[in-house]
This record gives C-alpha cells, sequence and structure tokens, in this order.
C-alpha cells in the first residue's frame, strides 16, 4: 500500500508534469503573458461569456422547405408536361395539402405524363421523393414521400450552413464557429463581436433576388390581397420609401442564382451608396435579352418579396453587369453585397436563441472570478493546513496541481472555459480536499484505536478509498448528466467538474500517499501529528 | 504545533432520537416547498420562459434610471419588465417575458428584443450594453423539458448506483434524501422568487452530486459497523456511525462553504444565483445525509442481515435454531 517503486513514482510526476506543462501557456495567456511562439501552445480557450461575443442559434421551419419543394415540384411538373412531345395539357393543378394534385385533359396520356414526370419524382439514388397516384382515370397525385422530405431538409440544412458560413465570413469576423444541431438548427458563434445585431439582421435575410418585368403599379389595398389578374403583386420595401407596390409578370425573369459577384460601391451620379452585380454567362444572356426587348420599360429588383427598387431600362445592358440602388446606406448596401455573394438561403433561418456578453463585462468577470477563487482557494488552504498539519500541507499541494492538471487537461482537450466553468474550479477546489479530509480523519481514528503509524496511514488509505470512489461515481453521474443536458456555459461547467473528479482523486489520493509514504520512510515518525 | 479540532473527539451526540420531529419538519418542508411551487411559482428566467434579458452598465452614473427604464421599456406594449441592480448600482438586468401575442409578431422573440434594444439605444445613447439573451418561447420549452429530465435521470441513476453499491434501502434512502435536497432548492427559489435559470439547473444537479458524498461517507460506515456490531440495535449504531463520521461531514461541508463563500460574496454577478443555489445545497445536503437519508433505514428495515450474502444468512438461521449461536 504504501509501497512506491521507483519507476512508479517517475510515472506519476510524469504525468502531472506533462499535464501541468500542458497547462502553462493558458496561465501564461490568462495572465497577460505572452508565450513563445516556437513552443507547442495548447490552450483553454475562453467561452463567450468570458471573452465577450454572441452565439446564435438559427433554426429552420421544416414546413417551409416542404412548402418551397411543393412549389419547385409544380414548376418541373408544368415545364415537363409543357415541353413534352406531344404537349400534355393539364388543368386544376393544386398545391393544397402539401400534395401536387393536377387533372390530364387527355386521359390517354396518363403514361406519358408519368414518363415525363418521373425523373424528378424519382429521386436521386435509392430515396424515392415523391409518390405518384393516378385516380378517376386522369387525375394526379404526388405526395412527398417522408425519405424524400427528409433529404430534402437535410440538404436545405447543409447548404444554409454554407451561406451562413459564407456570409459571416463576408463581415470579417475571426474565428467564428458555424455548427449544425440536430435536424434544423444551426448554431453561431462569434468571438468578441461588438454589433450582434448586425450579424442578426444579415442571417436573418434570405436574400432571394429577382429581377422581373412590372407590369404596373399597384395600390396598397392590391398589396394586401395579394391578387392581381395579370400577375403577382410585390410591396415596396421599407427603403424604398414607396407606398403600395408594384405588379409584375408572373413567368420569366431572372433570380439571383445566376450572380457570380455582388460588391458595395458608389453610384457614379449622385455617389449614393449601391451594389453592383455581376451575372454569370446565362444570367448576362438573360439579362441581356430582358433588357433589349423591354427598353424603355420597367424592371422591378425584388429581395425577400419586397420591392427594392424598380428602375426603367434605359438601354440593353449587355456586359452582364449591373447595379441596384434604392435607398441604401453603406451599411445596408455592404450587407445586401455580402448576402447577394453568399447565395440566398434554401430556407428561412429564425433566430430562436441569442446570446450576447459584452467584452467588458467578460473581463470583468474574469477578474472577480479569478479574485474570489484564489481567497477561496486560501482559506481552503489555511483550514486544512491547521487542522491537519503536515497533511494538510500534502492536501494543499495536491490542490495547486490539481488546479494545474485541470487546466493541462482542458488545453490538451480544448475545451472552453465558462464562466460557470470558473464556478466550477471553485467547487473543485472546495470538493477536491474532501478526499483528503476523509483520508486524514479516517487516520485519525486508526491512531486512536491504537494502530501503529504505518498501519495507521495506510489502513486511512485504505478505508477512505472505498467512500471516495463512491461519491466520486455519483458526482460523475451527475456531471455526465449536466454535461448531456447542457449547452454553451453549463457544458462549461461540466467539464470542469469531469475533469475535476478525475485529477483531484489523482492528485488527492494517490500523489499524497506518494508524499506520505516518502516521509514514513524517511522519517520513521513515532507520532502522528493529524 | 497544536492542530485545530473543529469536532472534538468521541462526540455521542444521539442524533437519531429526534429522528422522527426531524421528519415531521422535513416532510412539512417538502410539502411547503412544492406548495409554493405550484402556487407562487418559479420565477422562471428567460431559458425557461423566453423573452429578452438585457444588461446594462449606466457608465457616466452613479446609479441606474431604473424608474425611467421602466417607463421605456413598459411603453413598449411587451408588458411590465423586470428590472433590477445587477452587480453595481450602476448596473441593471432588464428582463421581459415574451408577450402572449407572440406567434402575431414577425420574427418573434428576436424581433421584440431588437426593438428593446433600439428603443434603449436611442434614449440611452452612452451606455455599455454587457449582455443580452433573447430566447424564444419553443427553445425555452425545450430547455424547461431537458431541465425536468436531466434531474429525474440524475437522482435515478444516483439511486440505482447506490442501490447496487449497498442494498435497496440505501438506494432509497439517498433518493429520498435527494428529493428532500431538490425539493429544498425548489422551494427556495419560489419563496424569495430568485431568477430560476439553466443555471440554477446546472447547481441543483452539483447540489445532488455533492451532498451524496455526506450520504455516502455516513452510508459506508453504516455498513461498515453493520458487519462489526452485529447485536448492536439499529438505531444506535446509526447513531454510531453519524457520530463516527461527524469530522469529516462537517470539515468536507465547511472546506467547500469557505471555497464558494468568496464567490458569493465578490464573485461576478452572474454567478450569483448558481453560488447561491450551492452554497444551500451544502446546508441541506449535509442535514439531509444525517437527518433522511439514515434514519429511514431504520424503517425500510435494515439490520444485521443486509449486507450478509443470502445463503449464509439461511445457513446462520439454520445454525441458531440448531441452537449453536
Amino acid at each position: 500500500m504504501l509501497d512506491f517503486p521507483r519507476w512508479k513514482k517517475i510515472f506519476l510526476w510524469a504525468i502531472t508534469l506533462v499535464a501541468i506543462a500542458a497547462a502553462l501557456p493558458s496561465i501564461t495567456s490568462l495572465s497577460g503573458l505572452k508565450w513563445p511562439s516556437s513552443l507547442p501552445d495548447p490552450e483553454v480557450n475562453l467561452g463567450l461569456d468570458l471573452a465577450g461575443g454572441s452565439h446564435i442559434l438559427l433554426e429552420a421551419d421544416p414546413a417551409e422547405v416542404a412548402a418551397t419543394r411543393l412549389e419547385k415540384l409544380e414548376e418541373q411538373v408544368r415545364d415537363a408536361l409543357r415541353r413534352n412531345e406531344p404537349r400534355i395539357a393539364i388543368g386544376d393543378i393544386s398545391t393544397r395539402g402539401n400534395r401536387l394534385t393536377f387533372m390530364l385533359e387527355d386521359p390517354s396520356m396518363v403514361d406519358a405524363a408519368r414518363e415525363a414526370i418521373l425523373p424528378f419524382t424519382d429521386g436521386a439514388g435509392t430515396v424515392r421523393d415523391w409518390n405518384i397516384e393516378v385516380v378517376d382515370g386522369s387525375r394526379f397525385i404526388l405526395t412527398p414521400t417522408e425519405a424524400g422530405l427528409e433529404n430534402a431538409i437535410q440538404t436545405a440544412m447543409e447548404s444554409a450552413t454554407d451561406v451562413v458560413r459564407r456570409r459571416i465570413d463576408g463581415l470579417g469576423t475571426r474565428e467564428p464557429t458555424i455548427i449544425r444541431q440536430g435536424d434544423t438548427r444551426i448554431v453561431v458563434q462569434v468571438p468578441g463581436l461588438g454589433d450582434p445585431e448586425a450579424l442578426k439582421e444579415l442571417l436573418g435575410k434570405t436574400a432571394a433576388l429577382e429581377f422581373k418585368l412590372v407590369v404596373r403599379e399597384a395600390s396598397q389595398d392590391e398589396v394586401l390581397s395579394g391578387l392581381a389578374a395579370e400577375g403577382q403583386v410585390f410591396p415596396y420595401a421599407e427603403s424604398a420609401g414607396l407606398p403600395g407596390g408594384v405588379v409584375v409578370e408572373r413567368l420569366g425573369g431572372i433570380s439571383g442564382e445566376t450572380l457570380t459577384e455582388a460588391q458595395q460601391s458608389f453610384d457614379a451620379q449622385d455617389n449614393s451608396p449601391v451594389v453592383d452585380i455581376t451575372f454569370d454567362p446565362d444570367g448576362a444572356r438573360k439579362f441581356s435579352r430582358m433588357t433589349t426587348q423591354n427598353t424603355g420599360e420597367r424592371f422591378a429588383i425584388i429581395l425577400d418579396d419586397e420591392v427594392i427598387s424598380a428602375p426603367v431600362m434605359r438601354e440593353p445592358i449587355r456586359g452582364g453587369r449591373s447595379q441596384i440602388s434604392g435607398g441604401f446606406t453603406v451599411e445596408s448596401a455592404n450587407q445586401l453585397a455580402i448576402q447577394l455573394q453568399s447565395g440566398a438561403l434554401p430556407v428561412a433561418l429564425e433566430v430562436v436563441e441569442e446570446r450576447t456578453v459584452g467584452p467588458d463585462l467578460g473581463a470583468d468577470s474574469i477578474r472577480k472570478g479569478m479574485l474570489a477563487m484564489g481567497v477561496g482557494s486560501l482559506l481552503v488552504v489555511v483550514l486544512m493546513i491547521a487542522t491537519y498539519g503536515r497533511f494538510g500541507v500534502y492536501a494543499t499541494a495536491a490542490l495547486v496541481l490539481n488546479v494545474g492538471m485541470i487546466l493541462g487537461i482542458m488545453a490538451v482537450m480544448n475545451t472552453t472555459l465558462t464562466l460557470p466553468g470558473i464556478a466550477g474550479f471553485v467547487l473543485t477546489i472546495g470538493a477536491a480536499v474532501d478526499a483528503n479530509v476523509l483520508i486524514n480523519e479516517r487516520i485519525r481514528e486508526e491512531r486512536k484505536r491504537g494502530r501503529r503509524v504505518v498501519a495507521a496511514v495506510e489502513n486511512g488509505y485504505k478505508e477512505a478509498s472505498r467512500a471516495i470512489y463512491d461519491a466520486n461515481i455519483t458526482n460523475f453521474i451527475a456531471g455526465m448528466l449536466l454535461f448531456l443536458f447542457g449547452s454553451g456555459p453549463i457544458r462549461g461547467f461540466a467539464v470542469v467538474l469531469i475533469i475535476g473528479l478525475f485529477t483531484s482523486v489523482f492528485t488527492a489520493v494517490t500523489l499524497t500517499r506518494m508524499w506520505v509514504a516518502g516521509w514514513l520512510r524517511k522519517k520513521r515518525p513515532s507520532e502522528l501529528h493529524v | 504545533m497544536k492542530l485545530l479540532k473543529l469536532v472534538p473527539d468521541d462526540t455521542n451526540i444521539r442524533f437519531l432520537r429526534w429522528r422522527v420531529p426531524f421528519y415531521v419538519v422535513s416532510l412539512i418542508l417538502i410539502a411547503a416547498s412544492w406548495g409554493l411551487v405550484m402556487t407562487k411559482g418559479l420565477n422562471y428566467g428567460v431559458d425557461f420562459a423566453g423573452g429578452q434579458e438585457v444588461r446594462l452598465t449606466f457608465e457616466q452614473r452613479e446609479e441606474a434610471p431604473i424608474p425611467a427604464l421602466r417607463d421605456l421599456v413598459g411603453g413598449l406594449g411587451y408588458g411590465e419588465p423586470t428590472i433590477q441592480r445587477f452587480g453595481d448600482a450602476n448596473q441593471v438586468s432588464i428582463r421581459i417575458r415574451l408577450p402572449e401575442n407572440i406567434e402575431a409578431i414577425e420574427g418573434g422573440a428576436n424581433a421584440v428584443g431588437n426593438e428593446v434594444i433600439a428603443a434603449i439605444d436611442a434614449e440611452y445613447p452612452n451606455v455599455r450594453r454587457d449582455g443580452n439573451e433573447t430566447v424564444s418561447g419553443k427553445v425555452a420549452s425545450e430547455f424547461r423539458e431537458k431541465a425536468v429530465y436531466a434531474l429525474l435521470a440524475a437522482m435515478l441513476a444516483i439511486a440505482l448506483y447506490i442501490w447496487v453499491r449497498f442494498e435497496w434501502q440505501f438506494g432509497v434512502g439517498a433518493l429520498f434524501a435527494l428529493f428532500h435536497d431538490v425539493s429544498l432548492a425548489l422551494g427556495m427559489f419560489a419563496l424569495f422568487q430568485m431568477e430560476f435559470s439553466l443555471q440554477i439547473i446546472a447547481a441543483i444537479l452539483a447540489i445532488i452530486g455533492y451532498s451524496l458524498n455526506d450520504t455516502i461517507v455516513v452510508y459506508d460506515r453504516i455498513r461498515e459497523n453493520l458487519k462489526k456490531y452485529r447485536k448492536m440495535p439499529l438505531p444506535e449504531l446509526l447513531d454510531r456511525s453519524v457520530n463516527e463520521t461527524l469530522a469529516r461531514t462537517v470539515m468536507t461541508s465547511l472546506t467547500l462553504l469557505i471555497a464558494l463563500l468568496p464567490l458569493l460574496l465578490f464573485g461576478p454577478a452572474s454567478l450569483f444565483g448558481l453560488v447561491a443555489a450551492i452554497t444551500l445545497g451544502i446546508f441541506v445536503g449535509t442535514y439531509s445525509s444525517v437527518y433522511m437519508a439514515a434514519p429511514i433505514l431504520i424503517w425500510l428495515g435494515v439490520n444485521s442481515n443486509s449486507f450478509v450474502p443470502e445463503e449464509s444468512v439461511a445457513d446462520r438461521q439454520e445454525r441458531l435454531a440448531r441452537g449453536e449461536a
């Protein structure tokens, strides 16, 4: 029990020193010193609640993905049947109840129609996207399959995550974290962010851009009812400062997907902020055709179903470059440019949770937290030494190494220190000496029962260990549940608690036993002051 | 060197003599706690109720203009805000619950949050915004659900572990002690209407873990003594076990307390709730280890056969029947 062969001692010290060495970069950086860049640098990250920054949880509505998909299907079906040779005429097309129904005018075309729509209902690979059902001889009913819909949501979320990443990169913030969470959520964490509103604004827009020919102005009533026989009605965006909206042609137009570039710049005439855009060859061709065929007329620039501006096409635009103007500020133009450059979100994202901490508060929290931790440790140390003498000194040394080891392991595992994590440290400091208290009290007892010094120490460690392990395992259970259930800062608390359980058993039980054994062997005391 | 002894050697306090009155008091407290939770309710923070919490520091002022803020934010039509000092006199936290008609507002909680911030920025351009938390109703209800599951799972998993390591009576005893601690913590939060947030759940889980430390120490000693003193009546044996471990119980609770006290007194304001809950938990947990977890073993029928393997119990009875004693 108290026998420590040399290899074991070396091994224990090696573990301790490696863990503490790993903590050094974090300790220097927390105290504001510089760690030489030539050395390896595993560091504990500071959570957003300490470093300052924003945590934003975005959520997509799966129903919306389903609706968009249904709309797209309708378009595909119309298109495919129109292009079919011979053309297949349909009527009574509807997308109610999450399914697409339409009727063939000529029931004998059923097989041809099925053939025509099969390519995009069959889905890619093994998953079938839509079930096709024909009733009454000529009515098609297309219902989404669960697997197909799941697939679609997956794909939409993946590409939404990419878009979000590109948009945040466009902001030029450093080291953002963007992670998908669950089926329909994306977590965005941006350290040291000064203005979370801009970020939310940037991510909260779908940025679906469309250019459509204007039929006429629409009155406010028409905008509200959303109905116009000749086409679709869109309201003016707030920035345009106009009442009502416009009626545009339902078919045709150019979508923002054909953009290759978007940049904020200034209008040559009046120096107002604008967004310069560049189309890809396909888009450029369409844009050129639209502006050539309709010179003198107006086209509407529609962003997320709102009209930004509706300029008159004075001359054909052939180069594939254009400009979007419409009451921008430099910031809003820049934001739109980033959004367009990153592409439209395949599904609208809503901010469902936001947590932002200002950098001043974070620094203040670290200072207060460290101070409290220092004072708390000092009190514990004084109490331990006053109560257990030499054994208290061992416990203190174990405590110091324990804190270092926790930091080191956190650094190696690249975990994050949060504000509740600091509370976790303090709790660990208070609880880590528990093991030593148990052991020392037991040694006292064993002495009282008349055991000899070495036997008392041996028994103290042995008998106390049972309770120590049981207590730590139950704490581990609580800690794991905390980790599984918690998010962000709370996880930081759990991480410190869990790592602290392991290190405190190691330092408070194993290391102190080694020291006590060394002392007993060397001094062979006949009496213990414990 | 004279060493400090907080608990004198060889205490012989008859803790268990008062077990019935203490049980009555504790059961009343548990009932009162749940009664408070039911009637007064918990003061859910934004984590669980949804809504927004903004923290502000008025750097150029001695004191935050709380009444003016109340009028400003209250005037936005999202109901009466909760405004509290938070840290120094010029620091406040403003909490707004999600309005009833949130579904009707485009952008939901986030839109409301933005509007509140915009209004504050317009009125107090020089204020330092230290933090902002906006949680939608859906996320908040998920948090509530997960919190309940986490607490139940922790209590059950720990009770199960104790059952496996000791005997079923000990598992039940630990579970009861935990239920006692959690109930009283909830009761305190309901009584003082302290903000109940995710951090508090973390604190309660920490309490569950650490309250059990003391219980396990006592149980471990009970097990030891059950094997050692086979003929001792159980109440006496429990008293003996509690007395023998008293020094450790007091010391371990004390070290935790003095480590946490500085954090409670001058730690970051946003940790106050967490630390306060854990501090309360230390007191309640220590008490419950002695007065809830131990006496229940008497009623659950723990006896000197408890830690003897089944066969040998039978053997022993046979032996006794044969009069071999």
